[in-house]
């Protein structure tokens, strides 16, 4: 018997798998689009409003408990050991302590931080990771303002109810993809960091821990001086990718891709940008770098380093953290150090 | 005009798809047709609109003169002229156009008795700008995301709707349209260059045939496409690029909101592989 291949039902079947790959692999409209520049020029941000509205119950801030009385005998007379918080009430102090706990304890309470039973002792390195990281948050409120503004940060920008902020980095050991893929540079392995390129995986040592410069387009048609490597204009790429990943922008939020370098032609968000990078710097290097010597080796990176800061640490996939919500308002305690 | 002695004998009445024997005549050696009288409506107003919008904005510099599309707010509704309404006229004159050309090759290939292969791979380039101006913006709901008619603003437009994705080179319908771009150069040019081969032998040889140039290939690459095969080959090689780039421009925005590389998740995660 003549055999004949089933043309039709071949053609059925792979478009039955088509169609499902499609459906799953891809969105669909109706999707958001927002105007940020002049009309016709393609400066739009776009967004699903299906995913929007998963994005925006994942970033609300929890309520805040009753405003405390500031009137009273002060933490520090009945308390031991509260450096930055004695200067408190004892009504604050308690409310302070509280919410603490909720926002980064939650699981463990009290004694994610405290010695059970002794509530001064020094023993537990979380404690003394806590104190500096009220320091940190002081000063990014107070030193920081160019990129926080009035909005500020309190603890629970971060951690949303864990011990670690669900988005930190740490330096990545020289490994790139291996096989067909291999690449000496970091390359090829497809990580989220990079929002799924090929581009070095690791953009964050350079950029928000060394104080590396992302500025490399040549300012004139063909490049004079030193001009820079692909190798550089992949990384910056790469970190680029984390930005606009982590505040769920792309690139023309800041930039006019006509010419990313200048800044008469980006936009506002743009300088808020450069200044969170100085900022995330700052606090890698001040702030989380030293922890290392505390730290035990579970809470290391592949490298010994601390867990480090990026932009997506806050953000969390938003262009303002918690969508801008004021929260620091409510916590005064966090503002600011004690006056002298 | 000068006319080929057997030029009037394929000069055949009839064939027409609207306007019967209206505008069933030659202007010297051009067919008229409804469809040529529409085709030149169309482009003389949509010329004589750009030349309106750029001179209520002063600029004579033809790399600089530009017609924006409407802000976003105007939805799928009409603008103001000045505020985008422009760019709308324009677009409709030229889609008339652009069709009414279509059709009036059709109407002269039904007059030669020919396929409608003229008109339809017309119809791709036709189908890609549809898709830009019209299929675009209706899905994304608004006549703003059509692109602005100028020679620099329009590439302006181009890098920026790319970067809206991040990186747009991990579209893949891009990379399809891509890689038919490049596949349809590399037909032409082994074509043009075997017919040429063929037809400048050395001094004092006769002119090659048809056979020479699949034994060429036959020897080269072990298969030869064939005189018919390579002009099939190259139509669909050719509209397939078209067709994929329209495809590419639809699925950016509509179908796909996020950084183009994030797309490719799936395949990361294939189990084959996933960690």
């Amino acid at each position: 018997m003549k055999y004949r291949f089933p043309l039709v039902l071949a053609v059925l079947i792979a478009s039955f798998f088509g169609v499902v790959f499609v459906l799953q692999a891809f969105e669909r409209p109706p999707v958001l689009s927002s105007q940020t520049g002049f009309r016709g020029t393609g400066m739009v941000q776009v967004t699903n409003p299906r995913s929007d509205a998963i994005l925006w119950d994942r970033n609300q801030v929890p309520p805040p408990p009753e405003a405390a009385d500031a009137e009273g005998d002060r933490a520090s007379s009945i308390y031991e050991n509260v450096p930055l918080l004695g200067h408190l009430s004892i009504e604050q102090f308690g409310r302070i302590m509280q919410v603490m706990t909720e926002w980064v304890s939650p699981e463990a309470g009290c004694n994610g931080c405290h010695v059970e039973g002794d509530f001064a002792a020094e023993n537990n390195y979380r404690k003394q990771v806590a104190r500096r990281m009220i320091e940190m948050v002081r000063h990014v409120n107070n030193g920081w303002a160019n990129h926080v503004q009035q909005t500020g940060v309190t603890c629970y920008t971060c951690h949303r109810g864990r011990p670690v902020p669900e988005q930190v980095w740490s330096a990545a050991p020289e490994q790139g993809a291996r096989g067909m893929a291999a690449s000496p540079r970091m390359q090829n392995r497809g990580e989220p960091s990079v929002g799924l390129t090929s581009l070095p995986h690791d953009p964050f040592s350079n950029y928000l821990s060394g104080a590396e410069n992302i500025r490399l387009q040549s300012p004139t048609a063909l490049a004079t001086g030193t001009p820079h490597s692909i190798q550089n204009a992949e990384s910056v790429y790469g970190m680029m990718m984390h930005m606009s990943e982590a505040l769920g922008v792309n690139c023309t939020f800041c930039h006019n891709t006509r010419s990313f370098s200048p800044w008469d032609e980006s936009r506002g968000p743009r300088v808020p940008a450069w200044h969170g990078i100085r900022m995330v710097r700052d606090l890698n290097t001040n702030y989380i770098a030293p922890l290392r010597d505390i730290l035990p080796a579970n809470r290391l990176g592949p490298m010994g380093d601390a867990l480090q800061v990026n932009c997506a640490t806050c953000h969390q996939g938003v262009s303002r953290p918690l969508f801008g919500a004021p929260m620091l308002r409510d916590y005064p305690e966090l503002a600011s150090p004690p006056a002298q | 005009m000068t006319m080929l002695s057997f030029e009037k004998k394929y000069r055949v009445r009839g064939g027409t798809l609207i306007g019967g024997d209206l505008f069933d005549f030659w202007v010297g050696p051009f067919y008229v047709g409804f469809f040529g009288v529409l085709t030149i409506f169309f482009s003389v107003l949509g010329t004589a609109l750009i030349l309106y919008s750029t001179a209520l904005d002063g600029v004579w510099n033809p790399w600089k003169i530009s017609v924006a599309p409407p802000d976003l707010d105007y939805g799928l509704a009409l603008a103001p002229l000045r505020q985008g309404g422009f760019w709308q006229a324009i677009t409709v004159c030229a889609l008339g156009a652009f069709i009414s050309w279509a059709l009036r090759q059709a109407e002269i290939s039904r007059k030669l008795g020919m396929g409608m292969h003229i008109p339809f791979a017309y119809g791709m380039a036709i189908f890609a700008y549809f898709s830009l101006v019209v299929i675009r913006p209706v899905l994304m709901g608004a006549w703003g995301h059509g692109f602005p008619y100028g020679i620099w603003t329009h590439l302006d437009w181009v890098s920026n709707v790319g970067y809206q994705y991040l990186h747009f080179h991990y579209n893949p319908a891009h990379m399809l349209a891509v890689s038919f771009f490049f596949a349809t150069t590399l037909a032409l040019s082994m074509h043009a260059s075997v017919v040429l081969a063929a037809i400048n032998p050395g001094r004092g040889e006769p002119v090659k045939t048809t056979e020479h140039e699949n034994t060429f290939f036959r020897d080269a690459i072990g298969y030869s496409i064939g005189t018919l095969g390579i002009h099939r080959l190259g139509l669909f090689i050719a509209l397939s690029a078209g067709f994929w780039s329209a495809v590419c421009i639809v699925i950016s925005g509509p179908f796909w909101t996020r950084g183009w590389p994030e797309w490719w998740g799936w395949w990361l995660n294939l189990p084959i592989w996933a960690r």
